[in-house]
């Protein structure tokens, strides 16, 4: 088990799960500055997948804004995020569009330092959520049945007919996204629409995307594309704007599933620095093992004591 | 995301929320709507705290019977392996219980996974009840007593990597009062599993000869004396994330802990001499160790429903770095 089985960067995920030849590893660019909020994907997703509905016929209104899915989870693969909040304006220019009235215009404006801001302007983001399908994957990793496993398209999928339900998974995800579903007892989550890829299809939630959003190919390809992309969006007077899950050095190995944000991850619900929990194992059971030497120990020096 | 441009974010907001805020630094962090970041636990009490109640007792019992029977102390030594198999069966129920869909039990033999601590610990299990059973069953028959013996020193080995492997079970995951607890539990559960197996052996001695209760009653004192001192060291090495073992229910249930035990331990002291002592030291530490281990178990959920445990660990390993 070397290091980069855990933690670090890993340039051929689905070599080093097992397969000889594979396809290139593919994944997802959320461009969330240019998302409007349709959730056209979460119907699509739930559409393609035929994803139950728990609460079935039940409306539950969250008050999150336009957000009344709530959460992923196992019936909710994507899941967009609405901020709808109330920033500071300082001048009227600010809100002046920087390159010809496109979106990031008003989140210029949130950026701006007005300490003496009062009453503002709405802000409003929106972001579609989904399985990062990280390089070095919790859920795989701790999965005791082999349920969980890695594809040859370098994602993560659940085989439901292996799994047991054992909620593993949902303890180990740092990012809060595989649940087992309630009166089926089985872990689900995103399988990036793996019966789509094996057809050549692209996932439904990218395809149903209007805005481009949502956009699929090549990990390598949507890296540089996202890197573009964040210069403009940061040039065009966002500079706050950032990319979220695309470095291969962060805590998880890099995400399959990346974002480009316009504010700190933590205002969307994603954890600001995740770090994938196995980096930790052999630590773990180092003191694992120390420990039960130590019982070991304690119960010899009981049994040791005066023999009367 | 540069570091800068992290911490000018984080002043700006300062400024702009002004000074009502409690004094704790957690004030700051945004998040969305308080939603947690992490899904809640799926396991549920009373399964999985009395799992790891149930195989810290047995492994520890198990170590118990060895040593007992090796010192020709019989009635301990039977009491020490009939605890380590009862106990193990009694676990293995609440792990199937606990499973969505328990039927597919079996499931966890069909892979050894070395990443998966519950995969390691599903052999473990199986290869420690195995052992712990046939020990019990020819003690208690008086079939193949040389196999029986055999199994029961297999299942000295056994029995400690069982009462600490549940650990990292709950380390390895993404909760913050378990994950960064990952240096204590280890220990804590060691002694907290040593004191309930001393406790099961003095009560299945209190009646007998007080030569068998004195090495139930050293094992209670000194895992006593090691469950406080990991519950001591993780309350206070833990920074926030502390204050999901001091509040609510795990709080509770870990102070209550705190009392327990070295009253456990204190009446252990006086149990090789008084058969009263011996029960009351039986009942208490027994009750300490179930609380420790409720309380450890409730932590976690608790600290994943909360986001400010997440935020916090996170910003402050790196600012570290």
């Amino acid at each position: 088990m070397g290091s980069n089985r855990l933690y670090g960067p890993l340039d051929d995920v689905s070599g080093d799960a097992g397969y000889a030849s594979h396809p290139e590893r593919v994944g997802f660019f959320t461009d969330t500055s240019v998302c409007i909020g349709c959730q056209a994907c979460e119907v699509a997703c739930k559409e393609w997948n035929g994803l139950p509905d728990p609460e079935a016929d039940r409306l539950t209104l969250t008050g999150m804004s336009y957000d009344n899915t709530g959460a992923l989870g196992a019936s909710s693969w994507r899941h967009v995020a609405f901020i709808e909040d109330t920033v500071p304006v300082p001048h009227p220019e600010g809100l002046a569009p920087a390159d010809g009235g496109d979106l990031i215009s008003a989140v210029a404006a949130a950026d701006g330092d007005g300490a003496d801001g009062e009453g503002g302007a709405t802000r409003w983001l929106m972001a579609s959520d989904v399985c990062k399908h990280c390089t070095h994957a919790a859920c795989l990793d701790v999965c005791p049945t082999g349920a969980l496993v890695r594809t040859e398209f370098g994602t993560v999928i659940v085989q439901p007919d292996v799994c047991n339900g054992c909620a593993y998974c949902v303890s180990a995800c740092p990012f809060g996204v595989i649940d087992r579903r309630e009166g089926d007892g089985r872990a689900w989550k995103c399988t990036m629409c793996y019966d789509r890829l094996r057809g050549d299809l692209e996932p439904a939630c990218a395809t149903a995307c209007p805005t481009d959003s949502i956009q699929f190919g090549p990990l390598d390809e949507l890296r540089a594309i996202a890197q573009t992309r964040l210069d403009e969006v940061q040039r065009s007077g966002a500079p706050q704007a950032r990319l979220y899950g695309e470095d291969p050095e962060d805590g998880v190995g890099g995400a399959g599933a990346f974002f480009l944000l316009l504010d700190e991850p933590e205002v969307y619900g994603l954890p600001p620095d995740p770090v994938v929990t196995t980096r930790d194992l052999p630590a773990m059971w180092r003191r694992a093992g120390l420990a039960a030497a130590t019982l070991a120990a304690g119960v010899a020096v009981a049994f040791a004591g005066r023999r009367s | 995301m540069s570091e800068p441009e992290e911490r000018s974010d984080g002043e700006r907001r300062r400024r702009r929320r002004g000074a009502e805020q409690e004094m704790v630094p957690e004030a700051e962090f945004r998040s969305y709507y308080g939603q947690p970041i992490l899904k809640i636990p799926r396991w549920k009490a009373p399964h999985l705290p009395a799992y790891l109640y149930l195989g810290g007792l047995s492994g520890a019992s198990a170590v118990m019977g060895a040593a007992a029977a090796i010192t020709g102390r019989r009635a301990l030594a039977r009491g020490g392996r009939v605890t380590a198999a009862a106990a193990a069966m009694g676990g293995t129920g609440f792990l199937i219980a606990e499973l969505g869909r328990p039927e597919r039990f079996h499931h966890m033999l069909r892979v050894a996974k070395p990443t998966s601590p519950m995969s390691m610990g599903s052999w473990l299990l199986a290869a420690h009840s195995g052992l712990a059973s046939a020990a019990a069953g020819s003690d208690l028959t008086g079939v193949a007593p040389g196999l029986g013996a055999a199994a029961g020193a297999a299942s000295a080995v056994t029995g400690p990597l069982l009462a600490t492997y549940a650990a990292v079970l709950l380390a390895d995951t993404a909760v913050p009062a378990w994950h960064e607890a990952y240096r204590h539990l280890p220990f804590l559960f060691a002694g907290s599993a040593m004191a309930s197996a001393g406790a099961a052996g003095l009560a299945a001695t209190a009646l007998g000869s007080a030569r068998d209760r004195g090495p139930a009653a050293r094992m209670g004192v000194l895992g006593a004396a090691i469950e406080l001192a990991a519950a001591h060291d993780l309350e206070h090495s833990l920074g926030l994330t502390a204050e999901a073992y001091r509040l609510g229910e795990a709080g509770q249930l870990m102070r209550a802990a705190r009392w327990l035990t070295p009253a456990g331990a204190i009446a252990a002291v006086a149990a090789p001499r008084s058969r009263a002592a011996a029960l009351a030291a039986a009942g208490l530490l027994t009750a300490g160790a179930l609380t420790t281990r409720w309380g450890v178990f409730k932590a976690g959920p608790a600290s994943a429903a909360d986001p400010k445990y997440v935020i916090a660990s996170q910003r402050s390993t790196r600012s570290q770095s």
